[in-house]
């Protein structure tokens, strides 16, 4: 009876795996991979089944199936359609049948414009040439942190004593994902793809297992307001140093990492009790204001002896620019912006889907103010949350920021078919578990490879682009919007976004 | 020589060495044939599992190979290649390389119908890659020098 359904707590699947009897050959395969106990082998009938209510949609079986015998289709449910309604009627029976609320992962979901598509980028055409990346040089090298007002330079070289930089070959940079939220092997593959391009990882807010202190030199460290895995070595092994105050997918909100993902290297990275939750607070307890903000920005500055470069990442909320203002006025060398389409391992239902604004917005509109202010070179700008493509990084480069994070692209690059069950633990994938027979399922070796790969394409993308434009060095295209039109958007969201719409 | 490394550390338990090995040594070399429409061929390699290990244990080709000692009539040999295979022609099925292997990799065939086949890894002699090696989806097999 384990395996029949009831009405009391029936919720319609929300995917239909359907598996080719003739082309099975019941190797079991799927029946292992299915880390969601949605496939099954029943020895006297010698078939396979499935369990659809427990299908995630995450598509292993069928990316493992030998013989192509599975295909994975979403179930759309056959109530009668309602415009209003529609797709309420299940979550709202969730709610009641279970008395919570739903938890979910990755980034927002519903289809809120996304501006990078609504912007074009320019090429040159006769009156000025454009560069072939193949024959010509190009440069990507970027440096984050604060930049001097003027600097005076003599014969024996510069004389300003300039306040520590990082260093990026590319400006893409992988984001916070804990230690704790991903498995040991995707940090580890994260970790040394970063290393190879001359990039950076961030270590996201669950501390750094010691393993993984050989990546010195390529980690930015972050302080959360849990301050988990906070210590002497862990701030002297990072180039720079992150104080994360919200987060694009849940701002307002604190962390949540579940007890049955702390396991005992988790609990010795994070310090705290085996399999209990890490709960980080919504507000960090010491920063209720800009000046306490200050405060913290000086005590990381001062512990480190000023050697590393600080940033603040916040969640892009509506008075974004006014508050990346006050972070520049209170010492930080950079800003991440983290826009409401951002991932994350956990996050409740409500907030990911209603909270924030678009990185693309909130970008054009911190860039304006600061330097309406004049106090843009006092303060780098990372852009973060939903970058997809090359092409948003250089979108993204051109409305004013100096680097991107990338979180859930590199996480796709591993495997991650973005079926929103990292809060679970169970990650078919490997890559958000802390089984460790699941998370097996990503080779560093190769793992790490697709993210070099990855991040190599981008750059040659990101070339080839900025040749057309007759660009030849990533710092021409910051804040360079006459290189961006609007398409189909409306004058006060071409205002907003500072470019012109297409045909001027 | 070349030989299949075994990486336990990525072994993700999918059996696939095992459905490629069978593939390899069917009639047809056909997926979907070799499984439904022919005497399905014994796979070479086995996949063990003890939460959280799990690995593919196939034919290590040993320098000293027990079971070619163990052999009473020379079926078990190594060949050209210098890996040790067995003459399908005169095993008589003594079962004495079964007992000698220190990996318990040979398997007992007994479908034939005079007297029962050792069955082992035979190195894929018609492959430059190894059928499990390429069917792993995670490179928890791999092909080295020794």
């Amino acid at each position: 009876m384990k395996w029949m359904k009831n009405l009391k707590s029936y919720v319609p699947p929300s995917f239909v795996v359907e598996r080719d009897d003739y082309r099975c050959i019941r190797c079991k395969a799927c029946v292992e991979q299915c880390s969601f106990d949605a496939t099954f082998y029943d020895d006297e009938e010698d078939r396979v089944w499935t369990w659809n209510a427990n299908c995630v949609g995450c598509n292993r079986c069928a990316a493992i199936c030998p013989t192509d015998a599975i295909t994975v289709k979403r179930a759309e449910p056959s109530y009668r359609y309602n415009h209003n309604w529609n797709g309420h009627v299940d979550s709202l029976k969730k709610r009641a049948i279970y008395g919570g609320t739903p938890v979910v992962s990755m980034g927002n979901d519903k289809p809120y414009p996304i501006y990078w598509d609504n912007m074009l980028l320019n090429a040159s055409q006769v009156t000025n040439p454009s560069i072939d990346p193949l024959r010509e040089p190009m440069e990507l090298k970027t440096f984050l942190g604060r930049k001097p007002d003027s600097i005076h330079v003599d014969d024996s070289g510069l004389k300003t004593r300039l306040t520590p930089q990082l260093e990026l070959d590319i400006p893409i940079m992988f984001a916070a994902m804990s230690y704790g939220a991903l498995s040991y092997n995707v940090i580890e593959s994260l970790g040394r793809a970063a290393k190879e391009m001359g990039t950076y990882y961030n270590s996201g807010e669950g501390g750094l297992n010691k393993d993984h202190y050989k990546f010195k030199g390529n980690i930015i460290v972050q302080v959360a307001s849990g301050r988990f895995g906070v210590h002497k070595d862990y701030l002297d092994v990072g180039s720079a140093i992150e104080i994360k105050i919200g987060q694009g997918a849940k701002p307002g909100i604190g962390g949540h990492l579940p007890g049955e993902k702390v396991s005992e290297t988790i609990s010795e990275t994070r310090m705290m009790p085996k399999g209990s939750d890490a709960i980080s607070p919504a507000p960090h307890h010491d920063v209720y204001s800009i000046e306490d903000l200050r405060q913290l920005i000086y005590a990381l500055k001062e512990s480190t002896e000023y050697k590393k470069p600080v940033a603040v990442k916040i969640a892009c909320v509506h008075n974004v620019a006014a508050i990346a203002s006050g972070i520049a006025r209170a010492g930080a060398d950079i800003i991440v912006l983290d826009g409401f389409k951002g991932g994350t391992g956990a996050s409740p239902q409500v907030i990911r889907d209603n909270i924030g604004l678009p990185l693309e917005v909130s970008l054009a509109v911190v860039d304006e103010r600061l330097r309406q202010e004049g106090i843009r070179q006092y303060v780098s700008l990372v852009a973060s949350g939903g970058i997809r493509n090359s092409m948003d990084v250089v979108k993204a480069i051109a409305l004013g920021a100096d680097a991107v994070y990338i979180g859930t692209a590199a996480l796709i690059a591993i495997g991650c078919t973005m079926c929103q069950q990292c809060h679970t633990g169970k990650c078919a994938w490997g890559i958000s578990t802390q089984d460790p027979h699941l998370s097996k399922r990503v080779n560093p070796d190769m793992a790490s490879k697709r993210l070099i790969n990855l991040l190599e394409v981008w750059a040659l993308e990101i070339k080839e682009t900025m040749g057309a434009m007759g660009i030849n060095s990533i710092e021409s295209l910051k804040g360079n919007r006459l290189n961006l039109r609007g398409v189909g958007l409306n004058d006060k969201e071409l205002e907003i976004l500072g470019i012109l719409p297409a045909g001027e | 020589m070349k030989i299949v490394k075994i990486r336990e550390d990525n072994c993700i338990f999918c059996h696939l060495c095992e459905v490629a090995c069978i593939v390899e040594h069917s009639q047809s070399k056909d997926i979907i044939k070799a499984f439904k429409r022919e005497e399905k061929p014994i796979a070479r390699c086995s996949v063990e599992f003890n939460y959280p290990v799990s690995l593919s244990v196939m034919c290590r080709h040993c320098d000293d190979a027990p079971c070619v000692e163990a052999c009473q009539n020379g079926s078990m040999h190594r060949d050209d290649r210098g890996y040790v295979v067995v003459d399908a022609d005169t095993c008589v099925g003594c079962w004495m390389c079964i007992m000698a292997c220190p990996y318990g990799v040979i398997k007992r065939d007994t479908r034939r119908e005079s007297w029962g086949l050792s069955t082992k890894c035979d190195f894929c002699p018609d492959r430059e890659i190894p059928a499990c090696v390429e069917a792993c989806p995670n490179e928890a097999l791999t092909l080295e020098e020794i």
